[in-house]
């Protein structure tokens, strides 16, 4: 599994980050967290707001930071 | 596949969500009422400071505007948050694609009031939108609307300058944007924009996940919010209204009419000069404006300070010169200077 977080570096992405992190460590997953910060990488997702999850190429969540366990389920869900 | 967060559905009774609601607003009521007369106890009464002395006017402002204004800004971000998880960007964004100029303009700077979006997201929005095929001055008015008419904005100027204050401020603040966005795509400058914006291509659909959430969701939503938003402009509250009210104790009554009232013709180009290296937001900035005007700086100098403080600042531009070359960059700061500058004057000499 690829995840991939979406963002310039401001406050909520490494929160977002943080938060993946933790969830991904919670479900047990073999998966790698990789920080997109180049603009037009982050744009050409389609994405107009940050920050955005990416899983396995697809954007599952843009704009907000959802909690540890609504990331758990996004993840859970797309296993 | 499209999934988001209502795979999580949050399960509360509808009496338990409508009726909380129904308390938070009574709460909300009874302490913008009380508010008032209760720090004017405190500080005249229990502390037993005059109330026309120095100590006595900071404190009271000082109290009294810390506790009004979070009141307004959690009531107001609540709502707004809300209403606006009906609209997104990409909406917008589809809303504006293949309009011409002009009309174009006047849409995307009134899109840039309600569209829920964060200066944070300036880059990718601005990709996003011209990559996507939405002229550059079309852009350029939505993002000069954005964070200049806001919610925040015009709910504070009600609060503390009345209804006539705050509509002249919508108008003004739209017809910056429009005209600002309009000269701009007149101008034909595509050239300087970073050549990697038109190289960009948007894959796939186009996302928005703002799609049918529940009442419960949305409000979830509007309290984080306000935690959020709370969290982050408290600091610039803070120092806002510390001079405000330093401002309110010790500067005499009337001392800007005569060094900066409406018949000086400086006035107006120096607030939007002090105002551009300044970063704050509309809650931060508006605190110090009430104070500034309260001592006889014009209204017009005061909108044009407050507009040029939230429209242009330098950490927008640094992250806006990722996109913009310099000469661009250049452009967009002197047409929004101009329009900033026309409204003050005009606002001095009609009121």
């Amino acid at each position: 599994m690829n995840i991939k977080v979406l963002g310039s570096g401001c406050v909520n992405c490494q929160t977002l980050e943080k938060r993946t992190a933790e969830a991904v460590h919670l479900l047990g997953l073999d998966a790698h967290v990789e920080k997109v910060t180049d603009y037009a990488a982050i744009a050409a997702y389609g994405v107009m707001t940050t920050p955005a999850l990416v899983i396995d190429d697809q954007v599952v969540m843009a704009g907000r930071v959802p909690n540890v366990a609504d990331l758990q389920t996004l993840l859970g869900a797309t296993r | 596949m499209t999934l988001d967060l209502h795979a999580v559905p949050l399960r509360r009774s509808p009496w338990r969500l409508w009726g909380g609601l129904g308390l938070a607003v009574l709460a909300w009521v009874v302490a913008y009422r009380v508010n008032g007369p209760l720090w004017r106890w405190v500080v005249d009464d229990l502390f037993g400071f005059d109330p026309n002395s120095r100590w006595g006017a900071a404190l009271e402002f000082f109290t009294y505007d810390s506790v009004k204004i979070l009141l307004l800004l959690g009531g107001i971000i609540f709502a707004v948050t809300v209403l606006r998880s009906f609209m997104s960007v990409e909406r917008t964004r589809s809303l504006l694609g293949g309009r011409r100029e002009g009309v174009g303009n006047v849409a995307a700077a009134g899109l840039g009031v309600v569209t829920p979006f964060c200066s944070c997201s300036a880059v990718p929005g601005f990709i996003g939108f011209v990559a996507a095929g939405v002229p550059l001055g079309i852009t350029m008015s939505f993002l000069i609307a954005s964070p200049m008419v806001n919610e925040v904005a015009i709910v504070l100027l009600y609060g503390l300058f009345g209804w006539k204050i705050a509509a002249l401020y919508v108008s003004a603040g739209l017809a910056v944007a429009i005209l600002a966005g309009w000269v701009i795509g007149r101008l034909h400058l595509e050239r300087y924009v970073e050549p990697f914006v038109f190289e960009t291509t948007l894959r796939g659909q186009p996302v928005d996940l703002s799609g049918p959430l529940s009442w419960a969701e949305r409000f979830a939503i509007g309290r984080a919010e306000v935690g959020t938003i709370i969290h982050k402009i408290w600091p610039y509250l803070v120092v806002g209204i510390g001079i405000g009210a330093a401002i309110h104790g010790w500067v005499p009554e009337g001392f800007f009419v005569q060094y900066a009232g409406p018949d000086n013709p400086l006035a107006v180009p120096i607030a939007v000069g002090l105002g551009i290296p300044l970063y704050s937001n509309a809650a931060g900035i508006l605190p110090l404006v009430e104070a500034l005007h309260a001592k006889g700086l014009a209204v017009g100098t005061v909108l044009a300070f407050m507009m040029s403080v939230v429209a242009l600042s330098v950490p927008e531009l640094v992250l806006l010169r990722r996109v913009l070359k310099s000469r661009l960059l250049g452009v967009f700061v002197g047409v929004v200077a101009v329009g900033i500058l026309m409204v003050g004057f005009l606002f001095n000499l009609i009121l």
